[in-house]
């Protein structure tokens, strides 16, 4: 395959009007030893090949059979419209809106994506996206640090432990201390708040699915002079308190809920929004709006010295992307559905997930209900996780995020349920429970 | 470009200004602001911080662009200027009177004599 | 001429778009706890399916785009997305980063495959494809570097990172972000990093130099091989911004020229499309003896199954959740296999014959090349004496092209940066000197006029310090009438 379109003419053309005599005399640069290394790439393939071959691929994977993976990547429905929309090739194929004369469509459409996060948050400016829900944390991490001028961070264990691994990998070449929260056992006690705590971080609702006490942590938090940090899921918010409501400073999470697909993890795009007075110190691109000289409304990138094209050792963030076209696609997806339909995406879910975990306590399982939760909840099971995942799989059943040792509830898996759900898949996933000896015996022997 | 004789002057563009109780003002030159175009923000430093000769202090942007101000003596800030907040654009209009930034209650007087005379910026601005 | 209206303004109380799987008759506030449920519902857009379709349609008309427009940013490498990557990307989009491995063996092997591609492009020995952008690589990058030096007992002694003056903003703030202190190398005459002040600048407290090759005037550093040994006998590391790999695929890898870490910008070389400003890819590749520090996951083969590798105990740790972008990653595998090792030799090739075309005849045209010389796949440019970048680059608007990059590097006074690429055909080329040659008429008759473009685009030129002064960065609801 080539996509150059070059003829030997059009080469010669070139040539001629440059003054060399071939291609290969325009890296005469290049150190001689080191020149047309070997590359050990197979040939070229033609489209059709090209293709089979990535069939082939795709063919060793397996994605049929009822669906109960969570884990903050859960396949909601999505309606046809909204890729629709959102992969429009002008979409798709444009630069980052740099002149923003010619590039209106993607400005605009970021400042709604601004105000439905906005929105959605209950705080007062969102940025313009950025990588994952994990990054966007640690960023956050690194924001209460800037703001408050103290070194230490107090990060909830029932925030994701992908996403505390990346903030630890963010903090530790800055010397910033993270202290982990234990939960007992479902939601987070009580943080070892200090006069020297920038941040708190807790996740709404948990890696396991609870509900947190916000209002609480962020009152303790702002006692002792900390930034409060909510990890939220996106969707959860048609129903849940937003962290505007119970007095958050910042809000991050991972917008994949909202109308991504899962495409094995990524991308999808994390979203940061925050409280007005924390504006100078918010990394990422932003976006406002204007008026051009004949007074036209017009929308355009803003507040650029804090990043890194200006301010470069001193900039908020290194961040020089954001995901723009993943979250248009969740703003596409919210205006499909409207606020009516976002309820009910979420309302489904939580009622499956209810009905879930009812199903399972009739077959004789034990699923922890002790805690409020909203979609996903945890499983006790009678074999390692990872095991009981690959068993369930074989049986055509996708179920089982292992829950990790560091909670301390032995073995056991994360099971999520969405508006798609339906009870056979229920059914289904009982029988295979069943078959492979799923559920735990009691500790004490019968007699 | 106005440079007052009355001031002094850092090569970093400050000017300086001794008022009589002592109190170094501190701002940006016409040069400067001409430099940077329409200032759109001011970062200024906390009333009661204690400073090196040197520091950073304040930060102001453009749409473009984003200077350090440096202070041009070492001592505690005693005044900063709150109306630059809702009209930094004071700094293009009025560089040298309504929009300085901040004052300083220097530690070591033999800091001010050190500064340039306007003579001596100007020249700087000539090399430059 | 009424404003484009915001899907805010379309919208409607009681409309509304797609239909959901109905919930079932459900207790929410007996099950979540009335507590925790929202008091105040969301303000979001009530539109119909055909309301949502004309706004977002006619948006995308509000857009430049490479399908519809040429793009030759420098720096950007805004060469063609090709269509077939979409549709290889979609037969992996319904997989779960959870789901048991055995049923994900496809998407492991191919990031695994593309692990050893991007190594055989480079020259590195092992890559990481878990960064989210170049940025992000970067990152991962200089925390290699840290984790390395530490390692051997230098980190405290080796804090200072050197950069070129010349260099991509996201290298000074990557560095500062990983807690070093940056330290600026200048460019000489030539174009080229300043081996004198190089070789005065490197010192036992540098632990790396931040390089691209060809640099960011699109010139090749002529003088790599020696940069290369004086940093690494002075104990550094170099580390290779990919960004401008375009130039050299198949030519000369960056490992043979000394680099020990690289990244690469699978939205630049490899065509993954940039979105509108993402999302992007970043992977990292380093040699041997950086190995152990990469991120987590690495992909891995043990017999014939593939699986994620999390037990690495030196790695840096994780950047993001999951894999990484891997709808970008299926798209730049597709790319690398249908191009083949002759291909991606073209690529350089033919990129590099464009942007030496469209120099030549600038320079003809009256435009000056600070560095007149063979460029690389892209060059700089400063418009002739007396007109302002900025004027020129909006009144190419108005001839549907989108400019150059403008005011980049620093270095380089009303620098325009001007990359091709090879996937442009001549007459694009001819079509674009065509336009700047009508720009500079037009300026010589009229020379107020360059001062008013754009004249034809959606929007002309907007009010930039209103947007920073009085920052509006949402839509401001109507408040509702006295009495609500």
């Amino acid at each position: 395959m080539r996509y150059h379109p070059h003829t030997p003419e059009d080469e010669r053309r070139a040539l001629e009007t440059i003054g060399v005599g071939s291609i290969r005399e325009l890296f005469d640069d290049l150190p001689a030893e080191l020149r047309d290394p070997e590359v050990d790439l197979p040939p070229g393939m033609d489209e059709a090949a090209l293709l089979d071959h990535v069939r082939r691929l795709a063919a060793r994977n397996e994605t049929r059979g009822p669906d109960f993976l969570g884990g903050g990547v859960r396949r909601h429905f999505i309606p046809s419209v909204t890729p629709h929309l959102a992969l429009q090739s002008e979409f798709v194929t444009a630069y980052t809106p740099y002149q923003p004369e010619v590039s209106q469509g993607i400005l605009q459409a970021t400042f709604e994506y601004q105000t439905m996060m906005c929105e959605l948050t209950g705080l007062d400016v969102s940025n313009a996206s950025m990588y994952d829900g994990a990054s966007a944390a640690a960023e956050a991490a690194l924001l209460a640090v800037r703001h408050t001028r103290r070194e230490r961070v107090i990060v909830s264990r029932g925030v994701h432990p992908e996403t505390r691994e990346v903030i630890a990998t963010y903090l530790r070449p800055l010397g910033v201390r993270l202290d982990v929260a234990e939960l007992s056992p479902l939601t987070t006690a009580e943080p070892n708040l200090g006069d020297d705590v920038a941040g708190v971080i807790v996740q709404q609702p948990n890696f396991l699915g609870y509900l947190e006490d916000m209002r609480r942590l962020t009152d303790a938090a702002h006692a002792a002079g900390a930034l409060m940090v909510a990890v939220v899921d996106p969707l959860s918010l048609a129903l849940l308190a937003p962290p505007g409501q119970y007095g958050a400073d910042v809000a991050v999470g991972d917008g994949q809920t909202l109308g991504n697909p899962a495409s094995f993890g990524g991308p999808a795009f994390g979203f940061m929004v925050v409280r007005e007075e924390l504006l100078r110190q918010f990394p990422g691109r932003i976006v406002g709006e204007t008026t051009d000289v004949d007074g036209r409304r017009a929308f355009v990138l803003t507040l650029q010295a804090r990043e890194q094209h200006i301010r470069r050792s001193k900039a908020k963030s290194n961040i020089c992307t954001n995901h723009q076209l993943t979250a248009l696609m969740a703003t596409v997806n919210v205006g499909a559905l409207g606020p009516e339909g976002l309820r009910e995406v979420a309302l489904g879910s939580v009622e499956r997930a209810h009905a879930l975990a009812a199903r399972l306590e009739a077959a004789g399982y034990a699923p922890l209900t002790g805690a409020r939760f909203f979609a996903e909840f945890v499983l006790p099971v009678a074999l390692p996780a990872e095991e009981l995942r690959s068993a369930l799989a074989r049986r055509g059943v996708h179920a089982g995020v292992p829950v990790p040792a560091e909670y301390g509830l032995g073995d056991a898996v994360v099971l999520a349920a969405t508006e798609r759900v339906s009870d056979d898949d229920m059914e289904a996933l009982v029988a295979a429970l069943d078959e492979v000896g799923a559920q735990r015996r009691p500790a004490v022997a019968r007699g | 470009m106005s440079t007052p004789e009355s001031l002094r002057y850092a090569a970093t563009h400050e000017w300086a200004r001794k008022d009589d109780d002592g109190t170094v003002v501190v701002g940006i030159t016409d040069f400067a602001q001409d430099q940077l175009g329409d200032v759109v923000f001011v970062e200024l430093p906390e009333v009661g911080r204690k400073v090196v000769k040197g520091d950073t202090l304040a930060v102001i942007e453009s749409v473009k662009t984003a200077s350090d101000i440096y202070a041009p003596v070492s001592g505690e800030v005693v005044a900063v200027n709150d109306a630059l907040d809702a009209k930094p654009e004071t700094i293009n209009e009025s560089p040298y009177e309504d929009g300085w930034l901040f004052a300083i209650a220097p530690s070591n007087e033999a800091e001010y004599d050190e500064l340039l005379d306007a003579q001596g910026y100007a020249a700087t601005l000539d090399e430059g | 001429m009424a404003d484009f209206p915001l899907i805010y303004e379309r919208s409607r109380p009681g409309r509304r778009g797609a239909q959901p799987p109905r919930p079932r008759e459900f207790d929410v506030a007996a099950a979540l706890g009335e507590e925790n449920l929202r008091t105040e519902a969301p303000r979001l857009p009530e539109v119909s399916e055909l309301d949502l379709v004309r706004h977002f349609t006619q948006l995308a008309h509000r857009q430049f785009s490479i399908d519809a427009n040429f793009y030759p940013l420098g720096s950007c490498t805004m060469k063609y997305n090709p269509k077939v990557n979409e549709e290889a990307a979609r037969l992996f989009q319904d997989l779960h980063p959870y789901q048991a491995p055995e049923t994900a063996q496809g998407a492991l092997q191919l990031m695994y495959e593309l692990q050893a591609d991007l190594c055989a492009i480079t020259g590195m020995d092992a890559f990481s494809l878990q960064p989210a952008a170049g940025a992000h690589g970067e990152l991962a990058g200089v925390l290699m570097i840290r984790a390395y030096h530490e390692s051997r007992g230098e980190g405290e002694q080796r804090r200072v990172v050197l950069v070129p003056d010349s260099a991509h903003g996201t290298n000074p703030a990557t560095a500062a972000m990983a807690g070093y202190e940056v330290r600026e190398v200048p460019t000489d005459a030539t174009g080229e990093v300043d081996l004198a002040a190089f070789q005065a600048a490197i010192g036992p407290d540098v632990a790396a130099v931040m390089l691209t090759n060809p640099n960011t005037l699109g010139l090749f550093e002529r003088r790599i091989l020696e940069l290369a040994r004086v940093a690494h006998e002075a104990g550094a590391l170099l580390y290779y911004d990919g960004a401008n790999l375009n130039a050299i695929l198949g030519r000369v890898r960056p490992g043979d020229m000394g680099f020990d870490v690289v990244h690469l910008n699978l939205h630049k070389t490899f065509t993954t499309p940039h979105g509108g400003g993402g999302p992007g890819t970043g992977p990292v590749g380093v040699k041997a003896h950086l190995a152990e520090f990469l991120p987590v996951p690495v992909i891995a083969k043990r017999g014939e199954e593939y699986l994620a590798d999390v037990d690495r105990p030196r790695s840096i740790g994780r950047l993001r959740s999951h894999f990484g972008n891997f709808g970008n990653l299926v798209r730049a595998y597709t790319y690398i296999r249908a191009l083949g090792r002759e291909g991606l030799r073209q690529v350089s090739g033919y990129a590099v014959l464009n942007a030496n075309y469209l120099r030549v005849r600038l320079k003809e045209l009256g435009f000056r090349v600070p560095f007149d010389r063979v460029n690389m796949h892209e060059f700089v440019a400063q418009p002739p004496e007396g007109l302002k970048t900025l004027d020129v680059a909006k009144a190419l608007l108005d001839h549907g092209m989108h400019p150059m990059t403008v005011y980049f590097p620093l270095t380089v006074k009303e620098a325009m940066m001007i990359e091709p690429t090879e996937t442009e055909s001549l007459e694009t080329l001819d079509a674009y000197v065509e336009a700047l040659r009508q720009v500079l008429e037009r300026a010589a008759a009229d020379p107020d006029y360059l001062k008013g473009a754009p004249y034809e685009t959606p929007v002309r030129r907007l009010d930039e310090v209103k947007a920073a002064r009085q920052p509006v960065l949402r839509y401001r609801f109507p408040e509702p009438a006295d009495g609500a």
